[in-house]
């Protein structure tokens, strides 16, 4: 919207050395041309105003204005001249707009309550009095016509406002169905006062009025929980957050935190935005992103995200990722696209609906003449009626996008982010599904799982304090954590790929993998074997030839593998695992985890040929080069937060790093599933047999009215039901 | 047959021709789009079929000025564009197509329909 320029030497005296913009926004309610006129005139006199002209055509004005003018001079120049600008600043756009859709939709909703109200009241005096013979009130006709011109043609009044800006464009809705309808049940009534035909039909226009009406109230009432998830996930978010500029901590909005604040948070506050903790320590609660229950320790260097909440420590953070970077609108914006992405099972759906209407116009004029011309006018005159109020596309455009928002929503809620539809209708459809190993069903990160006697572990602290090597490591942590005090170490040298070795009070040691075990390692020879068929690195520690003990290292599955996996089976999902490592190792892992088939030494590159071959897969994966992978598979399930480019590839990010999700979100893609169908069968349904059942007479107009407001209702109340089902 | 049973079936199979021809015999005129276009919501989409060049990056700028609520929302499904259209306010979409082909846009509850055609 802001077009920056500097206009050249020489343009204007005035404006030499400043800087202007051009601004372009639509007003609303001009009628004629000369209201242009009046609101340029109107603008031109805001001071700082250099050049404006509005087009009535595109009801917007374009205006050129020196940086010192602001928005609200603008607004009020518009208003003052009688009329109203829309202008939005870019920052806030998305914000204003889902604030726009709530003010407007409360404001629709009370109209349309107001509406409901009046024309039930009038209705049911309508009706009342239509039927003397059966609460004795007798009425005139013209006093029946009275009461329902308002239902008519208030109540009333959208349906023909849509028909006739849809039929200007050669398109019919269902509002044409209606319109058409409830006038034709009018119309013949008020011909019937002047004697032209016979019988009474104000009481079924008015009464089919009011219902639809009344389904379309609880019908809205019921769709503004359908993007509850968003609401919820929006109002996370913190509104201010404490900065600390020139030693000082101010309260700053927000939108006006920048990268690299420094901000204070104390406990019980949230975290304002996403960055790494410079000073301090807490636990913090990062269930409403992650899903994941536990409180997650932090310390200095860890990274915070934005809306979680700190719970028992205080610290100081920089702020790395602020605005529309943050997580938490990354997700809110994963989830709205989700949202409005389309999944496969709606096409045929959409197909439909783009003939139904004309269709069923033609069937209530077939209708008509057919009962007709067996001599029954009249019910030919109310069959029209029945058909023309029976038939309902909206089920039909409601039942899947529904079903795919509270679906999507609800994932969210447990940290599984779902990218798109298609995704979650596939995802129930998969018969195979391919594991990478580590990271993904392993820790990712090896730990000391056998020791032959805790003996050796002073020595083995001593001689492992200065390594480098991941296995180390491992063995420093298992040391670190049981406090075993370390000596030191002379004469320590690496041997790279093999071990260390060092002398320690005189004594000469060597730690590390040994190749011929025959000679030094007799007694322990059977021990280490089978732990090395099991998958883990078994280093011993040596005494000159003497062997002192051995310790084992292994990259542990996570919690719950087991389980996962033979519920996959039992859900007839073959699982699959792929990874780099030697036949042995991923055999034992594969052996722990419960799967049957493995790939093993399979290069990165080679991961993503490799799913190609399977049909009807799933690939779950976690780091970069898992991303070809992700999105080769049918569904690319990405655990963790892990990386951007994961989250890309994949149609499903596990945000709670928890492997049960697999199963979560495969349940939540079935019942979802599950949902989107029994909505597409009532909805064809219910159109397949009762637009018949109208057209051969076994309809009353008004049950029919009621039956199509429910029909819509249903759709979105069952699709409402994927908040509670049990996933 | 008597002679009303006649011009009862006589119009009758008139408005079912002429229905089919109002409603499916509409020409569609393609707009070509430059980088922006504006469309106009009232009734359905106008212009309802427009042409875009793959790769290219354009701004459909729409507008709505129909009360019919059944317009309130925009979506374009095959480019997960999902957007509420408030009253009278321009809501400016930004698209680059990276595939060629037909993608059909609609209302909220697919009774509207337009399509945006990648050359």
């Amino acid at each position: 919207m802001w077009d920056e320029h500097v206009p050249r030497k020489g343009d204007s005296g005035l404006m030499e050395n400043k800087i202007t913009q051009k601004r372009s926004f639509p007003i609303v309610g001009m009628h004629c041309a000369s209201c242009a006129k009046l609101i340029e005139r109107s603008i031109s006199k805001v001071p700082g105003v250099v050049a404006c002209s509005v087009n009535y055509a595109s009801e917007s004005a374009s205006v050129e204005v020196g940086n010192n003018v602001d928005d609200k001079a603008l607004v009020n120049a518009v208003e003052s001249a009688g009329y109203k600008a829309i202008i939005s600043d870019n920052k806030n756009n998305e914000k204003s707009q889902e604030e726009l859709k709530e003010e407007e939709k409360k404001k629709e909703f009370k109209n349309l309550k107001l509406k409901v109200i009046v024309s039930a009241v009038l209705s049911t005096i309508v009706f009342v009095g239509s039927f003397p013979e059966w609460f004795g009130i007798m009425m005139e006709t013209w006093m029946l016509m009275l009461l329902s011109i308002p239902v008519q043609f208030w109540a009333g009044r959208e349906f023909y406002l849509a028909t006739w800006s849809g039929l200007r464009n050669r398109a019919a809705s269902m509002d044409t169905l209606i319109a058409i309808g409830t006038s034709a049940a009018f119309g013949y009534s008020v011909l019937s006062i002047f004697g032209i035909f016979k019988g009474m039909y104000f009481d079924t226009a008015a009464v089919i009025i009011t219902l639809i009406l009344l389904g379309r109230l609880l019908e809205a009432k019921a769709k503004s929980h359908t993007s509850d998830a968003i609401k919820k996930l929006l109002g996370l978010q913190a509104k201010t957050a404490k900065v600390l500029r020139n030693g000082q901590e101010i309260d700053v909005p927000i939108d006006e935190v920048v990268e690299g604040d420094l901000i204070r948070v104390r406990p019980g506050e949230k975290v304002p935005v996403d960055g790494t903790i410079t000073e301090g320590q807490s636990s913090i609660d990062e269930s409403m992103v992650t899903g994941e229950s536990i409180p997650v320790d932090k310390t200095v260097g860890a990274n915070v995200i934005g809306s979680t909440i700190n719970e028992t420590g205080s610290f100081v953070y920089k702020a790395t990722k602020v605005g529309s970077e943050t997580m938490l609108a990354r997700i809110v914006e994963m989830v709205k696209e989700a949202q409005s992405s389309r999944a496969p099972i709606q096409r045929m759906a959409d197909a439909v609906s783009s003939y139904f209407v004309p269709i069923v116009l033609m069937v209530a004029i077939a209708t008509f003449v057919v009962w007709f011309n067996f001599g029954f006018p009249l019910l030919a005159f109310v069959n029209l009626v029945a058909v023309l109020i029976i038939a309902c596309p909206c089920a039909m455009g409601l039942a899947t996008p529904t079903a795919i928002m509270v679906g999507t929503g609800r994932g969210a809620e447990k940290g599984i982010l779902i990218k798109d539809a298609a995704s979650l209708e596939t995802l129930h459809k998969i018969t195979t599904i391919i594991f990478d190993k580590t990271g993904t069903l392993t820790q990712g990160k090896p730990i000391v799982t056998d020791i032959s006697n805790s003996k050796i572990l002073p020595i083995v602290g001593s001689l492992e304090q200065g390594s480098e090597h991941s296995l180390g490591g491992a063995i420093m942590d298992y040391i670190k954590e049981r406090n075993i005090a370390v000596s030191k170490v002379t004469n320590f040298k690496a041997l790279i790929g093999k071990g260390v070795e060092g002398t320690i009070n005189k004594n000469n040691y060597f730690f590390g993998k040994v190749d011929d075990k025959s000679e030094e390692m007799t007694h322990h020879l059977n021990d280490v074997r089978k732990l090395e068929s099991e998958g883990k690195t078994v280093m011993v520690l040596l005494n000159g030839k003497r062997m002192l003990g051995y310790i084992a290292v292994a990259d542990t599955l996570k919690e719950g593998v087991r389980d996962v996996i033979q519920n996959l089976k039992d859900k007839k999902i073959t699982p699959w695992m792929v990874t780099g490592d030697n036949e042995r190792t991923a055999k034992a892992i594969a052996t722990l985890a419960g799967i049957d088939n493995v790939m093993s030494d399979v290069l990165p590159e080679e991961k993503a040929t490799k799913v190609n071959e399977f049909k009807n897969v799933a690939f779950v994966g976690d780091g970069i080069n898992d991303a070809p992978a992700l999105a080769s598979a049918n569904v690319g399930i990405a655990m963790g937060t892990g990386t951007d480019v994961a989250m890309e590839s994949a149609g499903v990010t596990l945000l709670n790093k928890d492997f049960r999700s697999i199963l979560t979100s495969i349940n939540l893609s079935k019942v979802t599933m599950r949902v989107i169908k029994q909505n597409l069968f009532w909805a064809f349904g219910y159109n397949v047999i009762l637009i018949p059942a109208a057209a051969f007479g076994l309809l009353n107009p008004m049950l029919a009215s009621f039956a199509m407001a429910a029909s819509s209702i249903s759709v979105v109340l069952n699709s409402l039901r994927l908040k509670k089902i049990k996933i | 047959m008597k002679i009303d049973n006649l011009i009862v079936s006589f119009i009758g199979l008139g408005l079912v021709v002429f229905i089919h021809w109002f409603f499916f015999g509409k020409k569609e005129k393609v707009t070509q789009m430059g980088d922006k276009i504006e469309i106009k919501v009232s009734g359905g989409y106008n212009p309802s079929v427009i042409k875009i060049k793959k790769g290219q990056t354009t701004t459909l700028s729409l507008i709505r000025t129909d009360e019919n609520t059944c317009l309130e929302e925009f979506v374009l499904w095959d480019f997960k564009i999902k957007k509420y259209l408030p009253l009278n306010q321009k809501v400016d979409i930004q698209i680059t197509p990276d595939k060629k082909g037909e993608f059909v846009f609609s209302c909220g509850m697919n009774m509207f329909h337009g399509k945006v055609i990648v050359v």
